[in-house]
Protein backbone atom coordinates (compact mmCIF):
# COMPACT_ATOMS: atom_id res chain seq x y z
CA UNK A 1 0.00 0.00 0.00
CA UNK A 2 1.26 3.47 -0.87
CA UNK A 3 -1.11 5.59 1.55
CA UNK A 4 0.76 8.29 2.77
CA UNK A 5 3.79 7.32 1.07
CA UNK A 6 5.62 8.62 -1.62
CA UNK A 7 7.02 6.36 -4.21
CA UNK A 8 10.28 5.38 -5.94
CA UNK A 9 9.92 4.98 -9.60
CA UNK A 10 13.59 5.54 -10.17
CA UNK A 11 16.66 5.96 -8.82
CA UNK A 12 15.91 9.28 -6.93
CA UNK A 13 12.97 10.15 -8.46
CA UNK A 14 9.62 9.81 -6.82
CA UNK A 15 6.13 9.99 -7.55
CA UNK A 16 4.45 12.30 -4.94
CA UNK A 17 1.05 12.77 -6.44
CA UNK A 18 -1.96 12.08 -4.50
CA UNK A 19 -5.35 9.50 -5.13
CA UNK A 20 -9.16 10.81 -5.44
CA UNK A 21 -10.46 6.90 -5.55
CA UNK A 22 -13.91 8.42 -4.88
CA UNK A 23 -14.07 10.88 -7.71
CA UNK A 24 -16.94 9.81 -10.38
CA UNK A 25 -17.20 12.93 -12.45
CA UNK A 26 -13.79 15.29 -13.95
CA UNK A 27 -14.08 18.62 -14.63
CA UNK A 28 -17.90 17.83 -15.19
CA UNK A 29 -17.70 15.77 -19.00
CA UNK A 30 -15.55 13.01 -17.74
CA UNK A 31 -17.14 10.00 -16.14
CA UNK A 32 -14.56 8.23 -13.45
CA UNK A 33 -15.73 5.05 -12.96
CA UNK A 34 -11.87 4.33 -10.68
CA UNK A 35 -11.41 7.88 -9.28
CA UNK A 36 -8.32 9.37 -10.26
CA UNK A 37 -5.00 10.14 -9.44
CA UNK A 38 -2.87 13.21 -9.71
CA UNK A 39 0.74 12.69 -10.14
CA UNK A 40 3.61 14.71 -8.83
CA UNK A 41 6.89 13.90 -9.23
CA UNK A 42 10.03 15.27 -7.25
CA UNK A 43 13.52 14.49 -8.83
CA UNK A 44 16.61 14.91 -7.02
CA UNK A 45 20.17 15.85 -8.44
CA UNK A 46 23.17 17.49 -7.29
CA UNK A 47 22.01 20.98 -7.03
CA UNK A 48 18.97 19.71 -5.45
CA UNK A 49 15.52 18.74 -6.38
CA UNK A 50 12.82 19.57 -8.94
CA UNK A 51 9.13 18.93 -8.08
CA UNK A 52 7.36 18.45 -11.62
CA UNK A 53 3.64 19.71 -11.13
CA UNK A 54 1.36 19.25 -8.08
CA UNK A 55 -1.94 18.33 -7.34
CA UNK A 56 -5.77 19.14 -6.79
CA UNK A 57 -6.06 21.93 -4.15
CA UNK A 58 -8.28 19.40 -2.24
CA UNK A 59 -5.44 17.20 -2.02
CA UNK A 60 -2.81 19.78 -1.51
CA UNK A 61 -2.20 17.73 1.83
CA UNK A 62 -1.47 14.31 0.69
CA UNK A 63 0.91 15.87 -1.51
CA UNK A 64 2.62 17.50 0.85
CA UNK A 65 2.75 15.27 3.16
CA UNK A 66 4.51 13.00 0.31
CA UNK A 67 7.06 15.43 -0.75
CA UNK A 68 8.28 16.10 2.59
CA UNK A 69 9.20 12.28 3.03
CA UNK A 70 11.89 12.77 0.07
CA UNK A 71 12.64 16.21 -0.12
CA UNK A 72 13.19 19.82 2.03
CA UNK A 73 11.43 22.74 1.10
CA UNK A 74 15.36 24.73 0.76
CA UNK A 75 16.13 22.06 -1.63
CA UNK A 76 13.35 22.76 -4.23
CA UNK A 77 15.67 24.55 -6.38
CA UNK A 78 12.91 24.37 -9.64
CA UNK A 79 9.12 24.01 -10.10
CA UNK A 80 8.04 22.16 -13.42
CA UNK A 81 4.56 22.61 -14.65
CA UNK A 82 3.37 20.58 -17.47
CA UNK A 83 -0.03 21.72 -17.31
CA UNK A 84 -1.62 24.47 -15.08
CA UNK A 85 -5.08 23.01 -15.38
CA UNK A 86 -6.20 23.35 -11.78
CA UNK A 87 -6.07 19.28 -10.98
CA UNK A 88 -2.30 20.03 -11.07
CA UNK A 89 -1.60 23.57 -10.33
CA UNK A 90 -4.24 23.39 -7.14
CA UNK A 91 -1.06 23.45 -4.79
CA UNK A 92 1.23 25.15 -6.56
CA UNK A 93 0.52 28.94 -4.22
CA UNK A 94 1.21 27.23 -1.52
CA UNK A 95 4.37 25.20 -2.57
CA UNK A 96 5.85 28.63 -3.56
CA UNK A 97 5.26 30.22 -0.26
CA UNK A 98 6.82 26.79 1.55
CA UNK A 99 9.60 26.99 -0.92
CA UNK A 100 9.92 30.41 -2.42
CA UNK A 101 13.72 30.13 -3.56
CA UNK A 102 12.39 27.61 -6.53
CA UNK A 103 12.66 28.74 -9.84
CA UNK A 104 8.88 28.04 -12.18
CA UNK A 105 9.71 26.96 -15.58
CA UNK A 106 6.62 26.46 -17.84
CA UNK A 107 5.53 27.03 -21.79
CA UNK A 108 5.61 29.79 -23.15
CA UNK A 109 1.86 30.10 -23.38
CA UNK A 110 1.44 29.08 -19.94
CA UNK A 111 2.40 32.32 -18.50
CA UNK A 112 -1.05 33.98 -19.15
CA UNK A 113 -2.68 31.11 -17.14
CA UNK A 114 -0.19 30.98 -14.50
CA UNK A 115 -1.04 34.94 -13.85
CA UNK A 116 -4.77 33.46 -13.41
CA UNK A 117 -3.95 31.41 -10.85
CA UNK A 118 -1.36 33.10 -8.51
CA UNK A 119 -2.85 36.58 -9.22
CA UNK A 120 -1.29 39.20 -7.16
CA UNK A 121 1.69 37.40 -6.16
CA UNK A 122 4.48 38.47 -7.41
CA UNK A 123 6.59 35.29 -9.41
CA UNK A 124 9.65 34.89 -10.85
CA UNK A 125 9.22 32.61 -13.62
CA UNK A 126 11.48 30.96 -16.23
CA UNK A 127 9.38 30.34 -19.78
CA UNK A 128 10.49 27.35 -21.29
CA UNK A 129 10.15 25.57 -25.39
CA UNK A 130 11.29 22.28 -26.91
CA UNK A 131 14.99 22.08 -26.18
CA UNK A 132 15.75 24.32 -23.27
CA UNK A 133 16.73 22.02 -20.28
CA UNK A 134 17.72 22.39 -16.59
CA UNK A 135 20.83 20.65 -15.36
CA UNK A 136 20.52 19.29 -12.06
CA UNK A 137 24.70 18.51 -12.57
CA UNK A 138 25.01 14.90 -13.53
CA UNK A 139 21.53 14.68 -14.64
CA UNK A 140 19.61 16.97 -16.75
CA UNK A 141 15.94 17.79 -17.42
CA UNK A 142 14.69 18.68 -21.29
CA UNK A 143 11.53 20.30 -22.33
CA UNK A 144 9.29 19.27 -25.07
CA UNK A 145 6.60 21.68 -26.28
CA UNK A 146 3.38 20.12 -27.04
CA UNK A 147 0.92 22.32 -26.71
CA UNK A 148 -2.83 21.72 -26.94
CA UNK A 149 -2.46 18.52 -25.00
CA UNK A 150 -5.19 19.41 -24.28
CA UNK A 151 -4.61 23.16 -23.03
CA UNK A 152 -2.45 25.68 -24.89
CA UNK A 153 0.23 25.01 -22.16
CA UNK A 154 0.65 22.02 -21.79
CA UNK A 155 4.25 20.47 -22.27
CA UNK A 156 6.40 17.50 -21.32
CA UNK A 157 9.50 17.25 -19.39
CA UNK A 158 11.74 14.74 -19.81
CA UNK A 159 14.84 13.67 -17.51
CA UNK A 160 17.68 12.44 -20.30
CA UNK A 161 19.90 10.07 -19.15
CA UNK A 162 17.36 7.73 -17.58
CA UNK A 163 14.69 8.37 -20.26
CA UNK A 164 11.71 9.41 -18.09
CA UNK A 165 8.99 11.46 -20.13
CA UNK A 166 6.92 13.54 -17.66
CA UNK A 167 4.33 13.85 -19.91
CA UNK A 168 1.72 15.99 -18.18
CA UNK A 169 -1.95 14.84 -19.56
CA UNK A 170 -0.91 13.31 -22.76
CA UNK A 171 -1.39 8.88 -21.92
CA UNK A 172 -3.04 9.70 -18.71
CA UNK A 173 -6.24 8.35 -17.64
CA UNK A 174 -8.24 9.03 -15.02
CA UNK A 175 -7.74 5.36 -12.81
CA UNK A 176 -6.94 5.29 -9.33
CA UNK A 177 -5.18 2.41 -7.79
CA UNK A 178 -2.41 2.16 -4.86
CA UNK A 179 -0.62 -0.32 -6.67
CA UNK A 180 0.48 2.53 -9.31
CA UNK A 181 2.24 0.60 -11.73
CA UNK A 182 0.73 -0.36 -15.20
CA UNK A 183 2.24 -3.81 -14.41
CA UNK A 184 0.48 -4.08 -11.15
CA UNK A 185 -2.50 -2.32 -11.21
CA UNK A 186 -6.66 -3.30 -12.02
CA UNK A 187 -7.13 -3.30 -16.43
CA UNK A 188 -6.95 0.16 -17.11
CA UNK A 189 -7.59 -0.24 -21.00
CA UNK A 190 -11.20 0.86 -21.27
CA UNK A 191 -9.93 4.48 -18.91
CA UNK A 192 -6.94 4.61 -21.47
CA UNK A 193 -9.04 5.09 -24.22
CA UNK A 194 -11.74 6.50 -22.99
CA UNK A 195 -9.50 9.10 -21.85
CA UNK A 196 -7.72 10.26 -25.38
CA UNK A 197 -11.07 9.94 -26.73
CA UNK A 198 -12.71 12.93 -24.93
CA UNK A 199 -9.29 14.43 -24.63
CA UNK A 200 -6.92 13.93 -26.62
CA UNK A 201 -8.98 13.35 -29.88
CA UNK A 202 -9.99 16.72 -30.68
CA UNK A 203 -6.49 17.85 -30.82
CA UNK A 204 -5.60 15.28 -33.24
CA UNK A 205 -2.88 17.33 -34.90
CA UNK A 206 -1.43 18.32 -32.29
CA UNK A 207 -1.19 14.58 -30.72
CA UNK A 208 1.02 14.15 -34.23
CA UNK A 209 3.18 17.06 -33.85
CA UNK A 210 3.57 15.43 -30.02
CA UNK A 211 4.60 12.38 -31.15
CA UNK A 212 7.20 13.57 -33.60
CA UNK A 213 8.66 14.86 -30.63
CA UNK A 214 8.33 12.10 -28.26
CA UNK A 215 8.71 8.80 -30.92
CA UNK A 216 12.78 9.60 -30.96
CA UNK A 217 13.36 9.55 -27.17
CA UNK A 218 14.75 6.18 -25.37
CA UNK A 219 11.88 5.67 -23.14
CA UNK A 220 12.42 3.55 -19.66
CA UNK A 221 9.13 5.22 -18.24
CA UNK A 222 5.99 7.27 -18.84
CA UNK A 223 4.73 9.23 -15.94
CA UNK A 224 2.15 11.19 -16.55
CA UNK A 225 0.09 13.12 -14.51
CA UNK A 226 -3.19 10.76 -14.13
CA UNK A 227 -3.28 7.27 -13.84
CA UNK A 228 -0.63 4.27 -14.02
CA UNK A 229 2.82 5.12 -14.09
CA UNK A 230 3.26 3.52 -17.40
CA UNK A 231 7.00 1.57 -16.97
CA UNK A 232 6.32 -1.68 -18.88
CA UNK A 233 6.81 -1.46 -22.07
CA UNK A 234 5.96 2.54 -22.25
CA UNK A 235 6.98 2.56 -25.95
CA UNK A 236 3.08 0.61 -26.55
CA UNK A 237 1.46 4.10 -25.04
CA UNK A 238 3.03 5.89 -27.98
CA UNK A 239 2.49 3.63 -30.16
CA UNK A 240 -1.29 3.70 -29.14
CA UNK A 241 -1.65 7.15 -29.38
CA UNK A 242 0.05 6.62 -32.86
CA UNK A 243 -3.12 4.73 -33.81
CA UNK A 244 -5.55 6.48 -32.05
CA UNK A 245 -4.70 9.42 -34.37
CA UNK A 246 -4.76 8.35 -37.66
CA UNK A 247 -8.27 8.47 -38.87
CA UNK A 248 -10.70 6.67 -38.08
CA UNK A 249 -12.62 5.65 -41.38
CA UNK A 250 -10.18 5.41 -44.67
CA UNK A 251 -11.98 7.86 -46.75
CA UNK A 252 -12.11 6.53 -50.59
CA UNK A 253 -13.14 9.08 -51.93
CA UNK A 254 -9.85 10.19 -54.24
CA UNK A 255 -6.93 12.30 -52.01
CA UNK A 256 -8.13 14.95 -54.55
CA UNK A 257 -11.53 14.97 -54.11
CA UNK A 258 -13.30 17.04 -51.05
CA UNK A 259 -15.81 15.70 -49.09
CA UNK A 260 -19.26 17.47 -47.94
CA UNK A 261 -21.77 16.07 -45.74
CA UNK A 262 -25.31 17.18 -45.65
CA UNK A 263 -27.21 16.54 -42.80
CA UNK A 264 -31.01 17.30 -42.80
CA UNK A 265 -34.70 16.49 -40.98
CA UNK A 266 -37.95 17.35 -41.59
CA UNK A 267 -41.55 16.83 -40.94
CA UNK A 268 -43.23 17.41 -44.02
CA UNK A 269 -40.64 17.01 -46.25
CA UNK A 270 -39.81 20.93 -47.42
CA UNK A 271 -36.35 20.47 -46.18
CA UNK A 272 -35.57 17.13 -47.46
CA UNK A 273 -36.65 19.06 -50.80
CA UNK A 274 -34.71 21.20 -50.08
CA UNK A 275 -31.82 18.90 -49.53
CA UNK A 276 -31.61 17.49 -52.47
CA UNK A 277 -31.69 20.50 -54.48
CA UNK A 278 -28.79 21.55 -52.85
CA UNK A 279 -27.49 18.03 -53.21
CA UNK A 280 -27.58 18.40 -56.73
CA UNK A 281 -26.44 21.56 -57.00
CA UNK A 282 -23.46 20.65 -55.66
CA UNK A 283 -22.73 17.90 -57.67
CA UNK A 284 -22.86 19.39 -60.37
CA UNK A 285 -18.65 20.44 -59.24
CA UNK A 286 -16.47 18.14 -60.25
CA UNK A 287 -14.06 17.04 -57.51
CA UNK A 288 -16.33 17.01 -54.56
CA UNK A 289 -17.81 14.13 -52.99
CA UNK A 290 -21.89 14.79 -51.52
CA UNK A 291 -23.18 12.55 -48.72
CA UNK A 292 -26.76 13.16 -47.65
CA UNK A 293 -27.64 11.89 -44.71
CA UNK A 294 -31.58 12.44 -42.80
CA UNK A 295 -30.56 12.88 -38.93
CA UNK A 296 -33.81 10.99 -38.22
CA UNK A 297 -32.54 7.42 -38.05
CA UNK A 298 -28.78 8.61 -37.71
CA UNK A 299 -27.00 7.62 -34.38
CA UNK A 300 -25.10 10.57 -33.76
CA UNK A 301 -21.42 9.09 -32.68
CA UNK A 302 -20.88 7.58 -35.95
CA UNK A 303 -21.67 11.02 -38.17
CA UNK A 304 -19.08 12.47 -35.39
CA UNK A 305 -16.69 10.37 -37.07
CA UNK A 306 -17.87 10.91 -40.49
CA UNK A 307 -17.92 14.71 -39.87
CA UNK A 308 -14.30 14.72 -38.46
CA UNK A 309 -12.86 13.61 -41.60
CA UNK A 310 -15.10 15.73 -44.08
CA UNK A 311 -13.98 18.66 -45.32
CA UNK A 312 -17.63 20.45 -45.32
CA UNK A 313 -20.55 20.42 -43.64
CA UNK A 314 -24.37 21.37 -44.10
CA UNK A 315 -27.22 21.48 -41.97
CA UNK A 316 -31.02 21.72 -42.09
CA UNK A 317 -33.74 22.06 -40.34
CA UNK A 318 -36.94 23.82 -40.75
CA UNK A 319 -37.74 26.30 -37.72
CA UNK A 320 -39.98 24.73 -34.97
CA UNK A 321 -41.40 26.73 -31.83
CA UNK A 322 -38.65 29.13 -33.28
CA UNK A 323 -35.29 27.08 -33.27
CA UNK A 324 -33.50 24.51 -34.86
CA UNK A 325 -34.35 21.01 -34.06
CA UNK A 326 -33.34 18.81 -31.41
CA UNK A 327 -31.32 16.33 -33.02
CA UNK A 328 -29.20 19.12 -35.58
CA UNK A 329 -28.35 20.46 -31.67
CA UNK A 330 -27.37 16.83 -30.56
CA UNK A 331 -25.13 16.38 -33.41
CA UNK A 332 -23.62 20.21 -33.00
CA UNK A 333 -23.04 19.66 -29.21
CA UNK A 334 -21.34 16.15 -29.99
CA UNK A 335 -18.38 18.41 -31.95
CA UNK A 336 -16.51 19.26 -28.93
CA UNK A 337 -15.09 15.90 -29.49
CA UNK A 338 -13.06 16.37 -32.82
CA UNK A 339 -11.57 19.19 -34.64
CA UNK A 340 -14.16 21.40 -37.09
CA UNK A 341 -12.56 24.20 -37.18
CA UNK A 342 -11.71 25.83 -40.34
CA UNK A 343 -14.00 23.61 -41.92
CA UNK A 344 -16.25 24.67 -44.81
CA UNK A 345 -19.79 25.36 -42.66
CA UNK A 346 -23.42 25.86 -44.07
CA UNK A 347 -27.37 25.88 -42.73
CA UNK A 348 -30.75 25.82 -44.52
CA UNK A 349 -34.46 24.67 -43.81
CA UNK A 350 -38.04 25.39 -44.54
CA UNK A 351 -39.90 27.82 -42.23
CA UNK A 352 -43.40 28.86 -41.45
CA UNK A 353 -42.95 32.57 -40.31
CA UNK A 354 -40.12 33.41 -38.02
CA UNK A 355 -37.60 31.47 -39.96
CA UNK A 356 -34.65 31.58 -36.91
CA UNK A 357 -33.29 28.14 -37.75
CA UNK A 358 -30.76 28.79 -40.08
CA UNK A 359 -29.16 31.75 -38.35
CA UNK A 360 -28.90 30.03 -35.13
CA UNK A 361 -27.10 27.13 -36.58
CA UNK A 362 -25.01 29.68 -38.53
CA UNK A 363 -24.34 31.03 -35.31
CA UNK A 364 -23.17 27.78 -34.06
CA UNK A 365 -20.87 26.84 -36.69
CA UNK A 366 -19.47 29.90 -36.33
CA UNK A 367 -19.09 29.42 -32.39
CA UNK A 368 -17.30 26.15 -33.75
CA UNK A 369 -15.28 28.08 -35.39
CA UNK A 370 -16.10 27.00 -39.21
CA UNK A 371 -16.18 29.52 -41.83
CA UNK A 372 -19.41 30.56 -42.96
CA UNK A 373 -19.04 32.40 -46.20
CA UNK A 374 -22.43 31.46 -48.22
CA UNK A 375 -25.42 32.43 -46.66
CA UNK A 376 -27.85 29.93 -45.48
CA UNK A 377 -30.97 29.38 -47.60
CA UNK A 378 -34.50 29.46 -46.01
CA UNK A 379 -37.41 29.12 -47.65
CA UNK A 380 -40.86 29.88 -46.67
CA UNK A 381 -42.92 26.31 -46.44
CA UNK A 382 -43.60 24.58 -49.15
CA UNK A 383 -40.48 25.55 -52.05
CA UNK A 384 -41.43 26.13 -55.56
CA UNK A 385 -39.95 25.36 -58.57
CA UNK A 386 -37.68 29.01 -58.37
CA UNK A 387 -36.95 28.52 -55.01
CA UNK A 388 -35.27 24.99 -55.53
CA UNK A 389 -32.98 26.31 -58.18
CA UNK A 390 -32.08 28.74 -55.72
CA UNK A 391 -31.05 25.93 -53.29
CA UNK A 392 -29.43 24.10 -56.52
CA UNK A 393 -27.32 27.18 -56.55
CA UNK A 394 -26.69 26.84 -53.18
CA UNK A 395 -25.03 23.43 -53.32
CA UNK A 396 -22.97 24.45 -56.34
CA UNK A 397 -21.87 27.81 -54.30
CA UNK A 398 -21.04 25.78 -51.08
CA UNK A 399 -19.14 23.01 -53.92
CA UNK A 400 -16.89 25.64 -55.46
CA UNK A 401 -16.04 27.26 -52.06
CA UNK A 402 -14.99 23.77 -51.55
CA UNK A 403 -12.85 23.49 -54.03
CA UNK A 404 -11.25 26.82 -54.39
CA UNK A 405 -12.86 27.86 -57.32
CA UNK A 406 -15.20 30.75 -55.87
CA UNK A 407 -14.52 33.89 -58.34
CA UNK A 408 -13.60 36.73 -56.00
CA UNK A 409 -16.08 38.79 -54.70
CA UNK A 410 -16.01 42.63 -53.74
CA UNK A 411 -18.28 44.17 -51.51
CA UNK A 412 -17.86 47.33 -49.14
CA UNK A 413 -18.23 47.05 -45.14
CA UNK A 414 -21.75 48.92 -45.75
CA UNK A 415 -23.11 46.28 -48.17
CA UNK A 416 -22.08 43.34 -45.71
CA UNK A 417 -23.48 44.77 -42.83
CA UNK A 418 -26.95 45.39 -44.75
CA UNK A 419 -26.62 41.57 -45.69
CA UNK A 420 -26.02 40.19 -42.57
CA UNK A 421 -28.86 42.79 -40.95
CA UNK A 422 -31.41 41.07 -43.40
CA UNK A 423 -30.27 37.17 -43.06
CA UNK B 1 -12.05 58.50 -45.72
CA UNK B 2 -9.61 56.96 -46.67
CA UNK B 3 -10.60 53.61 -47.11
CA UNK B 4 -8.70 50.34 -47.18
CA UNK B 5 -9.51 46.58 -49.47
CA UNK B 6 -9.04 43.66 -47.13
CA UNK B 7 -8.70 40.33 -49.25
CA UNK B 8 -9.42 37.46 -47.29
CA UNK B 9 -7.60 34.96 -48.94
CA UNK B 10 -9.27 31.62 -48.05
CA UNK B 11 -12.62 32.85 -48.76
CA UNK B 12 -11.75 34.91 -52.18
CA UNK B 13 -13.55 38.04 -51.00
CA UNK B 14 -12.43 41.82 -51.51
CA UNK B 15 -14.38 43.74 -48.60
CA UNK B 16 -13.87 47.85 -49.53
CA UNK B 17 -14.03 48.99 -45.44
CA UNK B 18 -13.32 52.87 -43.62
CA UNK B 19 -9.90 52.91 -42.53
CA UNK B 20 -9.61 52.06 -38.30
CA UNK B 21 -11.83 49.25 -39.16
CA UNK B 22 -11.14 46.24 -37.39
CA UNK B 23 -10.43 42.96 -38.67
CA UNK B 24 -12.21 41.51 -36.70
CA UNK B 25 -15.01 43.19 -37.62
CA UNK B 26 -15.15 42.32 -41.14
CA UNK B 27 -13.99 38.74 -40.96
CA UNK B 28 -17.14 37.81 -38.67
CA UNK B 29 -19.60 39.31 -41.56
CA UNK B 30 -17.53 37.57 -44.69
CA UNK B 31 -17.54 34.46 -42.98
CA UNK B 32 -13.77 34.08 -43.36
CA UNK B 33 -12.15 31.21 -41.62
CA UNK B 34 -10.14 33.44 -39.03
CA UNK B 35 -12.05 32.33 -35.48
CA UNK B 36 -11.95 33.91 -32.50
CA UNK B 37 -12.22 33.17 -28.59
CA UNK B 38 -12.04 35.45 -26.30
CA UNK B 39 -12.10 38.67 -28.53
CA UNK B 40 -9.66 40.36 -26.26
CA UNK B 41 -6.57 39.74 -27.40
CA UNK B 42 -5.69 37.46 -24.88
CA UNK B 43 -6.14 33.82 -26.18
CA UNK B 44 -4.58 33.43 -29.62
CA UNK B 45 -7.08 32.20 -31.18
CA UNK B 46 -7.68 34.48 -33.84
CA UNK B 47 -4.39 34.25 -35.36
CA UNK B 48 -4.21 35.13 -38.88
CA UNK B 49 -1.40 35.50 -41.20
CA UNK B 50 -0.94 39.02 -43.49
CA UNK B 51 -0.15 37.65 -47.01
CA UNK B 52 0.65 41.35 -48.17
CA UNK B 53 0.41 44.81 -46.68
CA UNK B 54 1.35 44.54 -43.05
CA UNK B 55 2.64 47.78 -42.95
CA UNK B 56 -1.39 48.82 -44.12
CA UNK B 57 -2.30 47.50 -40.69
CA UNK B 58 -1.50 49.84 -37.14
CA UNK B 59 0.83 49.37 -35.34
CA UNK B 60 0.22 46.20 -32.44
CA UNK B 61 -0.50 47.45 -29.12
CA UNK B 62 1.81 46.14 -26.19
CA UNK B 63 -1.04 43.31 -25.50
CA UNK B 64 -1.10 42.11 -29.23
CA UNK B 65 2.98 42.15 -28.98
CA UNK B 66 3.26 40.61 -26.05
CA UNK B 67 0.40 37.63 -26.84
CA UNK B 68 2.45 37.24 -30.29
CA UNK B 69 5.44 36.43 -28.32
CA UNK B 70 4.27 34.00 -26.05
CA UNK B 71 2.43 32.14 -29.28
CA UNK B 72 6.14 32.24 -30.58
CA UNK B 73 4.29 33.85 -33.68
CA UNK B 74 6.15 34.80 -37.20
CA UNK B 75 6.74 38.06 -38.33
CA UNK B 76 3.51 38.12 -40.76
CA UNK B 77 1.29 37.10 -38.25
CA UNK B 78 -1.45 39.56 -36.32
CA UNK B 79 -4.24 39.05 -34.05
CA UNK B 80 -7.22 39.48 -35.89
CA UNK B 81 -9.86 41.03 -33.04
CA UNK B 82 -6.68 43.51 -32.37
CA UNK B 83 -5.47 44.34 -36.16
CA UNK B 84 -6.60 48.06 -37.23
CA UNK B 85 -6.57 48.53 -41.15
CA UNK B 86 -5.27 51.82 -42.28
CA UNK B 87 -5.45 52.30 -45.42
CA UNK B 88 -3.90 50.71 -49.33
CA UNK B 89 -4.35 46.63 -50.25
CA UNK B 90 -4.20 43.97 -47.07
CA UNK B 91 -4.60 40.04 -47.37
CA UNK B 92 -5.03 37.91 -45.41
CA UNK B 93 -5.72 34.19 -44.51
CA UNK B 94 -6.37 32.32 -41.08
CA UNK B 95 -3.16 31.02 -39.28
C1 LIG C 1 -44.95 22.45 -33.80
C2 LIG C 1 -44.46 23.41 -34.86
C3 LIG C 1 -43.88 24.59 -34.50
C4 LIG C 1 -43.42 25.47 -35.45
N1 LIG C 1 -42.80 26.59 -35.03
C5 LIG C 1 -42.35 27.47 -35.96
C6 LIG C 1 -41.69 28.66 -35.56
O1 LIG C 1 -41.54 28.95 -34.38
N2 LIG C 1 -41.21 29.50 -36.50
C7 LIG C 1 -41.34 29.21 -37.81
O2 LIG C 1 -40.83 29.96 -38.64
N3 LIG C 1 -41.99 28.10 -38.24
C8 LIG C 1 -42.50 27.21 -37.35
N4 LIG C 1 -43.11 26.10 -37.75
C9 LIG C 1 -43.34 25.89 -39.19
C10 LIG C 1 -42.35 24.97 -39.87
O3 LIG C 1 -41.05 25.49 -39.80
C11 LIG C 1 -42.76 24.82 -41.31
O4 LIG C 1 -43.92 24.10 -41.33
C12 LIG C 1 -41.74 24.13 -42.19
O5 LIG C 1 -42.09 24.26 -43.53
C13 LIG C 1 -41.59 22.69 -41.84
O6 LIG C 1 -40.62 22.19 -42.66
P1 LIG C 1 -40.39 20.61 -42.89
O7 LIG C 1 -41.49 19.91 -42.27
O8 LIG C 1 -40.37 20.39 -44.34
O9 LIG C 1 -39.07 20.27 -42.32
C14 LIG C 1 -43.60 25.19 -36.82
C15 LIG C 1 -44.18 24.00 -37.18
C16 LIG C 1 -44.61 23.10 -36.21
C17 LIG C 1 -45.22 21.81 -36.66
S1 LIG D 1 -9.81 36.19 -30.20
FE1 LIG D 1 -8.57 35.81 -28.48
S2 LIG D 1 -6.77 36.87 -29.11
FE2 LIG D 1 -8.11 37.39 -30.65
FE1 LIG E 1 -5.78 18.79 -18.07
FE1 LIG F 1 -5.22 16.69 -15.76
Amino acid sequence: MITGKAVEIAAEVYWIGALDPRLREFDIILKTANGTTYNAYCVRGQHGVVVIDTVKASHADEFFTRLEQVAHYEEIQAIILNHLEPDHSGALPELIRRAPQARVYLSHRGQMMLKGIIKDEVLEYIPVGTGDTIDLGERQLRFLHTPFLHWPDTQCTYLEKEGILFSGDIFGCHFCDTRLFNDKVGDFRAAFEYYYAHIMRPFREHVLEALALIEPLPLNLLAPAHGPILRDSPDSYVQRYRQLAAPLLTNEAAKQEKTLLIFYISAYGNTTRMAQAISEGAETVKGVRISLYDLQGGEVSAFVDLIEEADGLVFGSPTINGDAVKPIWDLLSSLALVKVRGKLGAAFGSYGWSGEAVSLIEDRLRGLKLRVPVKGSKIKLIPTDTELEQCHRFGRELALQLTGQTEQRFITLDELVRETNHA
Amino acid sequence: MPKANVTFEDINVTVTVPAGTRLIEISEKVGAGITYGCREGECGTCLMRIVAGMANLAEPSMLEDKVLKELMAGRHNRLACQAQVLGGEIVVRPG
